[in-house]
């Protein structure tokens, strides 16, 4: 279970990049990829759009369920990851690079410290699986 | 929670397990798709050891399941096998399962895990004061693998004495495979050629360990799942159950003209309200399983009953209970995809038919 100790976690699965050029990667770890099985689609946020931290702003299906993919922090999503829709088996094959779903600029950059640190997000995999 | 007893096995080969049934079964090997496409292109082996086995002996056997069940069994001769279903008192089903004639009085029902007691109870209900006979659940008493696939058959033959290649479809003996006693059914419910192989629990393990040493896949309930929809084939629990009656669906064929245990809760003619049709999506998005379906821009016409992304084909299809008038193959409806209305069509089934 690959868990890169330079990024930020929620709870829910979704990892965060550093803050680059005021923007923020998201995408679902590796763990998720995992639990998730074979992703056959997806769904991306509109760019532009406003969100609140949690809010439900994709969606991941794989051959067997439909996952809910939660915004990490508060901010307007600033861009998309248009090639999952030709080609969503890469959140599978990598979930940290060509796998990202979409990057947001967060209201308030210190929400980012909030998140679980690599540590605790182990721990929270561990409970689950 | 129960385990079959290539439990340890599935472990040790990183499958991931799932609960079904109350029994934790192997959900996935390599990846859904991958194993799906293995058994589509050349084969894959399933354990299916939670499946429900009830014997059914005595001299009036035949006389019992004609009544019991709603295929007739009087159309299966000696070594021959048939889908067929177990009708409740009203209207709907216990169950569907598979029937094979072992001998002239002794049959053998396979039925789904998850409708092991039902089954039991509903034909030891039929069978008392039916005269001579008599339902034993033999469940535990066989392991049960499905090797399925266009090589199967090929694959089988380097370990079984038998000759496979006259062996047609639905047809069941005993044998033995690398010396073990096994009875073979060329039965499954994938789409596919293939093989059922009963074993007993103690000498599964062999088996399994040579046809995968072969270079057979080992798949999962997650692949026999996305196969049995692809070939268009139903599920107790999601296109059938206890409420609907099986005429209104594609499998009408399987309720044959004959009286049967519960039939005067049965309408003598179904009206149909709703009946059981496939459709395919239009657009991008995948049908599950309580979606609504609703006519084009109009109201709520019926609900999906399983769905998937076809890993062969890559279209979404998906099995729905709509209105009895909207049932015919061509007509245009759409499903709600999570508030996202998508364009389907009706179309016929199977969803997939192998080239060969």
């Amino acid at each position: 279970m690959d868990i890169p100790a330079s990024l930020r976690y929620a709870r829910t699965h979704e990892w965060t990049s550093e803050l680059e050029a005021d923007v923020m990667t998201v995408g679902i770890t590796d763990f998720a990829q995992d639990q998730l099985g074979d992703v056959v689609y997806v769904e991306l946020p509109e760019e532009g759009a406003r969100v609140a931290a949690g809010d439900a702003v994709a969606v991941v299906e794989s051959v067997k369920t439909a996952s809910d993919i939660y915004a990490p922090v508060a901010g307007t999503v600033k861009a998309v990851n248009a090639d999952l829709e030709s080609a969503p088996e890469a959140i599978n094959e990598e979930p940290y690079g060509g796998g990202w779903l979409f990057r947001i600029a967060p209201d308030d950059a210190s929400d980012r410290e909030a998140l679980l640190d690599a540590d605790a997000y182990r721990a929270v995999c561990e409970e689950e699986s | 929670m129960s385990t079959v007893p290539l439990d340890a096995v599935h472990e040790a080969a990183g499958a991931r397990m799932t609960t079904f049934a109350g029994t934790r079964m192997p959900l996935q090997y390599a990846g859904i798709q991958e194993e799906h496409l293995a058994v589509r292109e050349h084969a894959g082996l399933f354990d299916v050891s939670h499946m429900a086995e009830l014997r059914v002996g005595g001299a009036d056997a035949l006389a019992f399941l004609r009544y019991a069940l709603l295929n007739d069994a009087a159309k299966l001769k000696v070594g021959r096998a048939h889908y067929t279903m177990v009708p409740n008192d009203r209207g709907g089903l216990v169950d569907d399962a598979y029937l094979y004639r072992l001998d002239d009085a002794d049959w053998l029902l396979v039925a789904n895990a998850a409708n092991r007691a039902a089954v039991a109870d509903r034909l030891q209900d039929v069978a008392t004061g039916f005269g001579d006979a008599h339902v034993r659940d033999v469940s535990d008493a066989w392991a049960l693998l499905a090797l399925q696939g266009p090589a199967a058959a090929s694959l089988l033959d380097r370990h079984v004495a038998a000759d496979l290649a006259a062996t047609r479809k639905n047809a069941t003996f005993a044998t033995t495979f690398d010396g073990v006693a096994v009875r073979l059914a060329r039965t499954g419910y994938t789409g596919e050629d293939g093989f059922e192989i009963f074993v007993p629990p103690s000498d599964v393990a062999p088996v399994w360990h040579a046809l995968v040493g072969d270079g057979v896949a080992p798949c999962g309930l997650g692949a026999r799942d996305t196969l049995r929809l692809e070939a268009g084939f139903p599920l107790y629990g999601h296109e059938l159950d206890g409420a609907h009656d099986p005429r209104c669906t594609p499998f009408a064929w399987v309720v044959k003209d004959k009286p049967f245990a519960g039939d005067a809760g049965w309408p003598t003619e179904p009206a149909c309200p709703r009946r059981l049709v496939g459709v395919r999506l239009a657009e991008r998005g995948i049908a599950r399983e309580g979606y609504a379906v609703r006519r084009p821009d109009g109201p709520e016409v019926g609900t999906v009953t399983s769905g998937t992304l076809s890993p062969l084909t890559r279209d979404a299809i998906a099995f729905a209970w709509v209105d009895g008038t909207l049932a015919a193959p061509g007509t245009a409806l759409e499903v709600d995809v999570r508030g996202r209305a998508v364009g389907a069509t009706v179309v016929d089934l199977p969803f997939f038919t192998p080239d060969r």
